[in-house]
């Protein structure tokens, strides 16, 4: 059966180009990048080229990419890396679980955290910014693009406020959701360091990397034969790492004809979505969100119902984060967060686009909707 | 040379005329359980497999029936055979200070009796081992000696879970939720030897693929004990819409319940099966007070067995990990019985009242509606 796939913020799908260099990888490159034979050097070839496509695709230099397993694991590397007990950190209150999750657990031990408030389009609020930034702040780190809602996060401007008040101050951007989306320069930026994932950009799963600046030092998260800078030790995982290249450099390609796409799409769906009742968009089409994320609450029914029954249909959507979405202890925060109402609150589903998707796919999922809502709304007393 | 030596249920060898039809169902869930290659010998009270391999032990000791499996050594029937067979058995075991030996002959024509075999052959151990001391009430290690058409000695006893042979006691029709009871009352109803084919009640879009694949897993899990198992799997949803709009909201979950148990007895008949199992425990959730299980009984003419009626909810968890389906039975996945409950559900409902309400629906069109669309999953 032909499936529609509208899940590209929990993972895509690898694009061709990426399979086969994954595959070649594995076939021909097998040696271990720091054995000193051929075998080792041509390995090490294909993790010097990735870095740099990399690096490329973000504005970096390939001294300052190093390689991780992805999102969550370049999250930790950057916050755990940074601290010592009594730091105070600062965060938005919708940050990615692999962000949130950390800082609770940091909490409770000698660190001070400070979760800024969003507004109801999800946006950090930088005048808290200004005012909780502190001697001991040691880090700001805040997400790019939520991963549920889209929204957007002033990024320059909030570096400015950092380097405004406190030199000491770090700012880590969790960029998972932003890249390939958004023109990303982490110079312009004026970051310190940056966390960016391969399976959100058609590329392979296990590989991520986090940005950081030349001369910024990091305590590791593993300790072992001093690969990546000594950063993050253990044998590379060059087929992913290779594929995350390619990806990388596809994803560079044509960025804002892909995001206009997208664009249009978002544009068409919202417009279709009309002739339903009862839905609250809670990712507007506009330059504070990005258009690949449509966040639509359903008033009525609960997300999680609309999405095994959209699964009837063939179209695979989302509740929440895809990591979040079978545990239902944190999965609404950031739509608590953006303060919508509680009627509303069960019934979001996110819809998530790729360049790839059409408007046809998006005509089935309304003339989908039009026939599951009624009937799952029958079972409201 | 090794063998396996089965004990099963005294239970079995009292069964008079019928005893052959109790062991050879048995072997016949031996041949399921370990496949068929193997030749199994039947004597009084006793099965013998030949192996190399004891990781059939673990297979066997979850067949019904078997109350134990033995690695024995098999001998010639002589003291001096079989007390080298015990020595090297016993040197093999790290830390063992008393023992005992304990000795059964099957071969009455053997000239030394029993008593006399058990003297010779510890004898023969206190003088090669070294410091091992006798203890006849609490060894650390008991020496068995049988002798049969030949010496059997063995020192390791993997306890079996005993019962009935399954597919010895007929069939029924066991209602699987994806919860922690009802496979345990399953486990207890196919102990005593009860062929069962499961049903379970999925509510599609409202509880997800993950809860049916709970269910199947937890089907898997009681197929290691018998071999094999049938799975319904019936489409609710429609049922449960028709209750929601129609009925009371306080009586869903009996009037729910009362569907669950009709569609099993259809089931039941189709499949020739002459009994429901449910597990349900005397008060233990709004269903299962007794005036409510009297209201879900009434329209049922097969017996209703619920294992654990009597049971508390400690006992029934202490059971399920036992048999290895806890893990499965918590996995936090929602099911059709949790997806729709009243806020405050009858506890004593009257059987004229739900009666009443269920004249709103087309309760037999939809029963027969539910066991045609059933997806019958063989596991």
């Amino acid at each position: 059966m032909n499936f529609i796939y509208f899940d590209n913020s929990a993972t895509t799908k690898p694009h061709k180009e990426v399979i086969e260099e994954v595959a070649d990888c594995m076939e021909k490159y097998y040696g271990n990048p720091s054995s000193i034979h051929k075998l080792g050097l041509d390995a090490e070839k294909k993790l010097k080229e990735a870095r740099e496509r990399v690096a490329g695709l973000i504005g970096a230099a390939a001294g300052e990419i190093y390689f991780t397993s992805g999102g969550s694991e370049s999250n930790n590397m950057a916050i755990l890396g940074v601290l010592s007990p009594g730091d105070h950190i600062i965060a938005s209150q919708i940050e990615h679980p692999s962000v949130i999750m950390l800082l609770k657990a940091l909490q409770k031990e000698n660190y001070e955290v400070t979760y800024l408030d969003v507004d109801k389009n999800g946006i950090a609020d930088t005048e808290q910014l200004k005012d909780s930034i502190k001697d001991n702040t040691r880090l700001v780190t805040i997400m790019h693009v939520n991963n549920e809602i889209g929204s957007i996060q002033p990024i320059s401007r909030i570096a400015s406020i950092i380097r405004d008040r406190n030199k000491r101050t770090k700012f880590h951007v969790d960029a998972v959701q932003a890249l390939g989306k958004l023109p990303l320069n982490v110079k312009q930026l004026d970051v310190d360091m940056l966390s960016i994932s391969a399976h959100k950009i058609h590329g392979p799963k296990g590989a991520g990397a986090l940005y950081m600046k030349k001369g910024l030092v990091l305590k590791p998260l593993i300790f072992g034969g001093g690969q990546e800078g000594s950063l993050r030790s253990g044998t590379e995982n060059l087929p992913s790492i290779s594929g995350f290249g390619i990806a990388a450099q596809i994803a560079g390609t044509d960025m804002q004809g892909k995001a206009d796409k997208v664009k249009e799409l978002k544009a068409y769906f919202i417009k279709r979505l009309q002739e339903i009742d009862k839905v609250v968009i809670n990712s507007l089409m506009d330059e504070m969100h990005i258009p690949n994320i449509l966040n639509a609450a359903f008033e009525g029914v609960r997300g999680e119902v609309l999405l095994h029954a959209l699964e009837d249909y063939g179209i695979y959507v989302s509740t929440g984060s895809a990591c979040s979405s079978r545990n239902s202890k944190h999965s609404n925060y950031v739509l608590s967060a953006i303060g919508l109402k509680s009627s509303y609150l069960e019934g979001a589903v996110r819809f998530s686009f790729s360049y790839e998707n059409t408007k046809e796919e998006i005509d089935t999922a309304i003339e989908a909707l039009k026939k599951i809502l009624p009937f799952l709304r029958r079972m409201r007393k | 040379m090794k063998r396996l030596l089965v004990k099963y249920s005294s239970e079995i060898t009292l069964k008079g005329l019928n005893r052959r039809i109790f062991e050879d169902a048995l072997i016949r869930n031996i041949k399921v359980s370990i496949g068929k290659e193997h030749t199994i010998e039947k004597e009084s009270g006793r099965m013998f497999i030949y192996t190399a391999s004891s990781d059939l032990a673990q297979k066997l000791v979850k067949v019904f029936g078997i109350i134990s499996v033995a690695e024995a050594e098999v001998v010639e029937k002589e003291i001096q055979d079989i007390s080298r067979a015990a020595i090297e058995q016993l040197k093999s075991i790290v830390n063992v200070r008393t023992f005992k030996v304990e000795t059964k002959r099957a071969d009455k024509r053997f000239p030394i009796a029993s008593m006399d075999v058990s003297r010779l052959v510890g004898g023969e151990i206190l003088k090669n081992i070294e410091g091992i001391k006798v203890d006849v009430h609490k060894p650390d290690i008991i020496v068995n000696v049988e002798i049969r058409d030949k010496g059997y000695v063995y020192t390791k006893e993997y306890k079996g879970v005993g019962g009935l042979p399954y597919k010895s006691s007929g069939k029924g029709i066991l209602l699987l939720s994806g919860g922690i009871d009802s496979p345990v009352a399953g486990y207890m109803l196919a102990r005593r030897g009860m062929e069962l084919t499961a049903v379970y009640y999925h509510s599609h879009p409202y509880t997800s693929e993950r809860a049916k694949e709970k269910v199947i897993d937890l089907a898997k899990k009681l197929a290691e004990y018998t071999g094999s198992m049938k799975l319904y799997v019936v489409p609710f949803t429609r049922i449960q819409m028709e209750i929601m709009e129609k009925c009371r909201e306080d009586e869903l979950t009996i009037i729910m319940r009362r569907f669950m148990m009709s569609i099993a007895q259809e089931i039941a008949c189709r499949e020739n099966a002459l009994a429901l199992v449910t597990g349900e425990s005397l008060g233990q959730v709004a269903s299962q007070t007794l005036e409510s299980m009297y209201v879900t009984n009434s329209d049922i003419t097969m017996p209703v067995f619920r294992p654990l009626i009597g049971m508390d909810k400690v006992d029934i968890m202490d059971v399920s990990r036992k048999i290895g389906t806890y893990d499965t039975s918590i996995l936090p996945y929602e099911d059709c019985c949790t997806v729709f409950v009243p806020k405050h559900p009858k506890t004593k409902p009257k059987l004229k009242d739900i009666k009443n309400s269920e004249q709103k629906l087309s309760v037999e069109e939809l029963i027969k509606e539910a066991a045609d669309g059933a997806e019958i999953i063989l596991l």
